[in-house]
């Protein structure tokens, strides 16, 4: 029998203490992307979307290799940062929020363009004639009205980063405390034959998906009956 | 005094066609916008809003809004804009609506009491009917105290009852503000009640511009009266036709010769005309 109290936890804390740094570095980040996005009509637009949606088909060890690639010490980005600012940029947890940013963002910003696109055309334009600017627009008219929008980018951005196993594999290894995630933990369960372990670590990551889930679909069923 | 000269190409459903507007609109003026779908109304209102680029000049008093290549931004051209679909903030209440243009209360408790709103002003915009909400959405655009009122077909949405009731309101809201105002409407009616002078556009370009009785008033020769209508279809009974021609909201039947009957087809646009008796006018019922 495995004793739950021995269970260690310090995987699920750091999955969620990198879901969550992600999540709120990605939405400062994909608002304007994601309003740029569904207001342009340039033809530009098509390219930056594929850019942005490649995470979403790429193999994780294409962009965990790219990522190395770019951000270790031997590249100019990562010797820069090392030399001037002394942060190295791979296998510690900086590294896991980068390369998270990357895998996760098209789960930010395809939700939050939709969104955008779907609120009506004539009521922003009826607050810009009302004398207010784009921001306050966003903030004050379109926000508050795509509100399922934007819960399901940031819960599910959240739930995603939760989940990520390659990227993180390969940017962060697997050192304790600082890169290894609950997705590595499980995964190192398995190599040493520690079944029960991750028996307990996989069921806890089921439960809790579904419930963060559940209580995405049941919030916007509640939102969308409203109107 | 306000004058626009304003050209651009528009892509529309029938190709391409340029829109070229010269128009002269004096201070305090209601200026219906008549013409097909298509015609170029719509645009012409986002234009004059800022909400579309053109080429060309709009000046407003002293103000230049458009001036070859710079333009005013729609947020400091000071315009109230009343959408076909009301565009109110469904997040806001009616209040905030209002609010939400100017913090001036007072105007707004004015223009809801005007409106008969007052009892709604803490509602959201999902709570109120198409009317209500059409109201709303005409406060709002008074809320900055606009120079130009642009509606773009306000009431089309609306039953033929709440119409007549908003018109009512608009004509009432337009003599207590005096704001200059342009409509674009397809009802005749409503011109007539509320225009004092009707521009019509076809292709881009105005072809009329008089006041609406001379725009509406469609009677030529020696008619008495003419109604436009369109001919749905021809009956044979016995030895006589029949035309059944929509007239408005109504159908009516009129006796035709054989030789008439070949003539029209069906579907084209006729105009039904007498000079031969004195029609009588009663009230209708309710």
């Amino acid at each position: 029998m495995i004793d739950l109290s021995q269970l260690e936890l310090a995987p699920f804390l750091l999955s969620f203490k990198l879901a969550a740094v992600t999540t709120l570095i990605l939405m400062l980040l994909s608002l304007p992307l994601a309003w740029y996005l569904s207001q342009s009509r340039s033809r530009v637009k098509p390219f930056i979307e594929a850019l942005t949606a490649l995470p979403i088909v790429l193999p994780p060890s294409v962009l965990g290799f790219y990522i190395l690639w770019a951000l270790s010490a031997n590249s100019p980005v990562g010797s820069f940062f090392e030399e001037y600012f002394g942060v190295k940029l791979v296998f510690n947890f900086t590294g896991l929020v980068i390369a998270s940013c990357f895998y996760s963002l098209p789960f930010m910003v395809q939700p939050l363009q939709n969104g955008f696109e779907g609120v009506n055309r004539n009521m922003l334009e009826a607050s810009y004639i009302s004398g207010k600017g784009k921001l306050e627009t966003i903030l004050r008219v379109a926000l508050p009205n795509m509100k399922p929008a934007l819960i399901t980018a940031i819960i599910v951005t959240f739930a995603h980063t939760v989940g990520e196993f390659g990227v993180v594999l390969m940017v962060g290894g697997s050192i304790p405390g600082e890169t290894k995630v609950a997705s590595v933990a499980i995964y190192e369960m398995v190599e040493i034959m520690d079944y029960g372990t991750a028996h307990i670590y996989s069921a806890i990551m089921v439960i809790l998906s579904f419930a963060v889930l559940l209580g995405v679909y049941i919030f916007n069923g509640k939102f969308n009956k409203r109107f | 005094m306000i004058g626009i000269k304003i050209n651009k190409t528009l892509h529309g459903a029938v190709g391409k066609m340029e829109l070229d507007v010269d128009l002269h609109i004096g201070e305090g003026e209601f200026i219906a916008l008549a013409g097909q779908s298509g015609s170029g109304k719509t645009t012409l209102l986002r234009i004059i809003a800022g909400l579309e680029e053109a080429s060309g000049s709009i000046r407003v008093g002293d103000e230049a809004w458009l001036e070859g290549n710079t333009a005013l931004a729609p947020q400091k051209r000071k315009i109230g804009f009343v959408f076909q679909d009301y565009a109110l903030f469904d997040n806001m209440s009616v209040e905030e609506n209002l609010l939400y243009v100017s913090k001036d209360r007072e105007l707004a408790a004015k223009l809801l009491s005007m409106t008969g709103l007052e009892e709604l002003a803490r509602r959201y915009p999902r709570m109120l009917s198409g009317g209500q909400k059409q109201r709303v959405s005409l406060c709002r655009a008074l809320m900055n105290r606009p120079k130009i009122l642009l509606m773009d077909e306000p009431l089309s949405a609306l039953d033929p009852a709440m119409r007549t009731k908003l018109q009512h309101e608009i004509l009432m809201l337009h003599k207590e503000f005096g704001t200059t105002t342009i409509m674009v409407s397809h009802d005749p009616s409503e011109i007539y009640r509320l225009a004092s002078r009707v521009v019509t556009l076809s292709h881009g370009r105005i072809i009329h511009d008089a006041s609406p009785k001379e725009s509406l008033l469609r009677t030529r020769g020696s008619q008495k009266f003419t109604f436009e209508g369109e001919l749905l279809d021809i009956l044979r009974v016995d030895v006589i036709h029949i035309a059944i021609v929509a007239i408005g909201q109504q159908i009516v039947e009129i006796v035709i010769g054989s030789e008439q009957a070949q003539s029209l087809s069906i579907g084209q646009k006729v105009s039904v005309s007498t000079k031969a008796f004195a029609p009588i006018i009663v009230p209708c019922e309710n």
